[in-house]
């Protein structure tokens, strides 16, 4: 079969399909969300957006007892939500084999810290694996299941950015069918009461010290020794590729895929025929320490940074001390060009209309609408995990209230992310009564992660209708009587909303819904009914337009303002005519028209 | 030995200018034509209208897919601004590629900033530079949107790739409907980096 150019997300999938997997559940986020894309275009394997990653791991654990492969995908935080019933199901083995994907951001790319998950595999006492390139992880993937089901243990698959949005070229193989194990009512390994819970925590013991020994034969860590052996470099993952791309043949390398256990006696043999280890690993020095601990001498994080992405520029300048020339310019003639939230997107309105309230505190959440915090609309306060802001905004709330604080709080997250775990902390706000705004911005699909389905859109990720959940429903289920749904981009509507919710708010808890289609979304027939979208266009009647930049105070990326002629302008091909310029125009000189084909 | 026959190129832009497009149709070529390939994109937030690159490398044997600074052969940027941002990632003494194309950002659209002057004589005395004005060419040749597919007719040719099978490669990566306004567009940028050259 010829060989096929895939990202690592692709190969995993891929990897999944050839494996016989069965089953497989995911959260999107960024660097993961692709894999169960990806997945979902095999037929075979029966692909599901969960509500969050706790909910994608169980579903994935169960179908493991039910007797099929399974699997479970995430970004690295996401890890965090799925660890109680992975910590567990640690101690209590599979039926089917069961892998998760936990994909780290170095760098921070796309999320809000960069925790190193590698450290999760030692402490849930699990293997794990990690690829370099996509053939690795397709390849690697497919054989964590025989591992899983071995070993008797689900299996943690570590990815990083580099490794998940790159390119490589992967030879395809077949899918080879899993007979399904059938199931058998077993409590001692599957029900974790205290007494069965003890016993499996010294059989876990038992299958660590197991794999401890396996990994010393592991395929996937393999010795590679050339001319020279006077510098000896252990590495994992994407720092392999800068290791070679750096060192080429001119170091020996101890390449390590399977990473938890690390093979030690590999380690000791590889250091004895070598002058000076290097370990080359990106974040925490996670196989450094065990390695020094073992009395094993090398170098790695003195020399090598602790924070962000590795590049082969950096180790170059690490451990060889090489700068890499580069070409000196003038630098003022760089402007910055930060990410914005899109022309016609519906959290503008929403944006615009709280920026402008004093003594507010605005509490945020992980989505677009975390770019509500940028210039010139700057209507964020905090933010700090998914479904966190109603959570976070109670506690406030608490905190004011007793220690005389005037301050109205407006949360914020959008519909996904109140799917997700936001929910659970609207129950906190109801339950324990803080007098929030939360605010729901229900732009009825996934968005910064590139559109997925969710529970409240009506159709499953292949597209299927699936029952609509409804978002004012839930929340007036929960008990709460202060609630309103309003068009974000009708600014008067929206004011209105808001001045209703900063009066009831002294009362008690009130949600506001704020309900509009992302404008990248392509639509459903349901939400063609619902908004029923007429393509138009704004433009500015520069006899009108006085120059006063009133609109440019929307940070729509459509307007942009001549100094010289003092007026302002509408790109046709950006602007999407939701006319929030328009209506905060004084001299309605911004009117809107039908688009041009 | 160290790789010495692998080439980077670094394409830059901004979000929804079409840099995916172009280095797929690229390493769908280079692929075909038996090179190995490693191409690194960027997903999630910086896509809403932010810079965005994608690095492509190819040669007999990739490792890195990442470029490091002051290490790609060659800068094909799809905005002007652009290729000045990202030229600390260009190898001294390669070639950029650069559209005659501005896009405001958003200190510049709302009169915090101006748009730089001088962007192309900056660029043109630090490297060898090719200037394109791929909209007008694009527009040219039947379609406004495709200037990214006339960026990347130039890359090959700066690159000496005229003669890998492009057609086959385009055909993969794009609509039927838009094969041939793309493939028009694709030569008419192999013709404008032929004619600067020569």
């Amino acid at each position: 079969m010829a060989r096929q150019l895939m990202t690592g997300n692709e190969a995993v999938a891929r990897g999944a399909y050839e494996a016989g997997v069965a089953f497989a559940s995911a959260y999107p986020g960024t660097p993961s969300t692709e894999i169960l894309e990806n997945v979902g275009n095999y037929r075979e394997i029966t692909a599901e957006w969960a509500p969050n990653e706790k909910v994608a791991m169980e579903a994935a654990i169960g179908a493991s007892m039910g007797g099929v492969r399974s699997m479970a995908a995430m970004k690295h935080v996401g890890l965090n939500v799925a660890a109680d019933p992975i910590f567990t199901f640690a101690y209590m083995g599979v039926s089917g084999g069961m892998v998760f994907v936990s994909a780290d951001d170095p760098g921070m790319h796309s999320s809000q810290n960069e925790q190193d998950n590698r450290n999760y595999a030692k402490f849930m006492k699990i293997p794990m694996l990690e690829p370099s390139d996509s053939q690795e992880a397709k390849d690697m993937f497919r054989d964590a299941f025989d591992l899983s089901e071995k070993y008797d243990t689900p299996v943690m698959f570590r990815m990083t950015t580099r490794v998940c949005h790159s390119k490589s070229l992967v030879e395809l193989g077949e899918r080879k069918e899993f007979a399904a194990i059938p199931y058998v009512k077993n409590r001692m390994k599957n029900d974790n009461v205290p007494a069965v819970a003890r016993n499996l925590r010294v059989k876990m013991l038992e299958r660590d010290r197991r794999l401890a020994a396996f990994t010393n034969d592991c395929p996937y860590n393999f010795a590679e020794y050339n001319g020279s052996k006077k510098i000896g470099i252990v590495t994992s993952g994407i720092s392999y590729q800068y290791a070679k791309e750096v060192f080429g043949d001119t170091a020996s390398y101890l390449k390590l895929g399977l990473t938890n256990p690390l093979p030690m006696d590999m380690i000791r043999e590889f250091r004895s025929n070598v002058d000076t280890l290097y370990v080359i690993e990106e974040l925490d020095p996670f196989m450094e320490e065990q390695i020094k601990a073992a009395g094993i001498d090398c170098v790695g994080k003195d020399k090598i940074p602790l924070v962000g992405e590795l590049n082969p520029n950096i180790i170059r300048k690490a451990l060889l001390d090489e700068d890499v020339p580069e070409i000196s310019f003038n630098q003022n003639l760089i402007v910055d060009r930060p990410p914005t939230l899109c022309a016609g997107c519906p959290h503008r309105g929403f944006f615009y209309e709280c920026a402008k309230r004093s003594d507010t505190v605005m509490v945020g959440d992980i989505g677009c609408y975390a770019l509500g915090g940028s210039e010139p609309l700057n209507a964020k306060d905090m933010a700090i995990c998914m479904g966190a802001a109603f959570s976070l905004a109670h506690g406030l709330d608490k905190a004011f209230r007793s220690s005389n604080q005037d301050k109205t709080i407006v949360a914020c997250m959008g519909d996904s992310t109140f799917f997700h775990t936001g929910i659970n902390s609207l129950e906190e706000v109801v339950y324990n009564d803080s007098h929030v705004i939360c605010s729901i911005l229900d732009n009825r699909i996934t968005g910064m992660t590139g559109h997925q389905e969710n529970p409240g859109t009506g159709y499953s990720l292949q597209g299927e209708p699936a029952t609509i959940m409804d978002i004012e429903t839930i929340v007036r289920s929960l008990g709460i009587e202060r609630v309103r749904t309003v068009n974000p981009l009708h600014l008067d509507d929206m004011k209105a909303a808001l001045d209703w919710a900063y009066r009831e708010v002294h009362e008690g808890p009130v949600v506001l819904i704020t309900r509009w289609p992302c404008v990248l979304k392509k639509l459903s027939t349901e939400d063609r009914r619902e908004f029923r979208p007429v393509p138009a266009v704004c433009t500015v009647h520069h006899d009108k337009c006085i120059g006063c930049k009133k609109c440019l105070s929307t940070g729509c990326p459509a307007l942009s303002f001549d100094k010289y002629e003092r007026k302002v302008s509408i790109d046709p091909l950006q602007c999407d005519g939701c006319t929030v310029c328009a209506q905060v125009c004084p001299k309605q000189a911004i009117v809107k028209g039908a688009k041009k084909a | 030995m160290k790789n010495q026959d692998t080439k980077s190129i670094l394409l830059v832009g901004v979000g929804g200018q079409g840099t995916i497009l172009a280095s797929k149709i690229l390493t769908a070529g280079l692929v075909a034509a038996g090179y190995d390939v490693k191409m690194s994109e960027v997903h999630g937030m910086s896509q809403r209208g932010g810079s965005v690159s994608t690095q492509v490398r190819y040669g007999t044997k990739v490792y890195s897919p990442i470029i490091g600074r002051g290490q790609a052969d060659i800068l094909v940027a799809f905005e002007t601004m652009e290729a000045i941002r990202y030229l600390p990632d260009l190898k001294p003494g390669g070639k950029v590629v650069v559209n005659d194309y501005q896009m405001p950002s958003l200190p510049i659209l709302s009169g915090e900033r101006e748009y730089p002057d001088n962007l192309l004589e900056e660029l043109q005395s630090k490297a060898d530079t090719l200037v394109l004005d791929a909209a007008a060419i694009a527009q040219a040749n039947g379609n406004p949107k495709s200037m990214n597919v006339v960026l990347l007719g130039a890359l090959i040719q700066s690159l000496g790739l005229q003669d890998l099978d492009w057609d086959t490669a385009l055909r993969a990566c794009v609509k039927s409907k838009f094969v041939e306004v793309n493939l028009r567009c694709l030569d008419a940028g192999m013709r404008a980096a032929e004619r600067n050259a020569g």
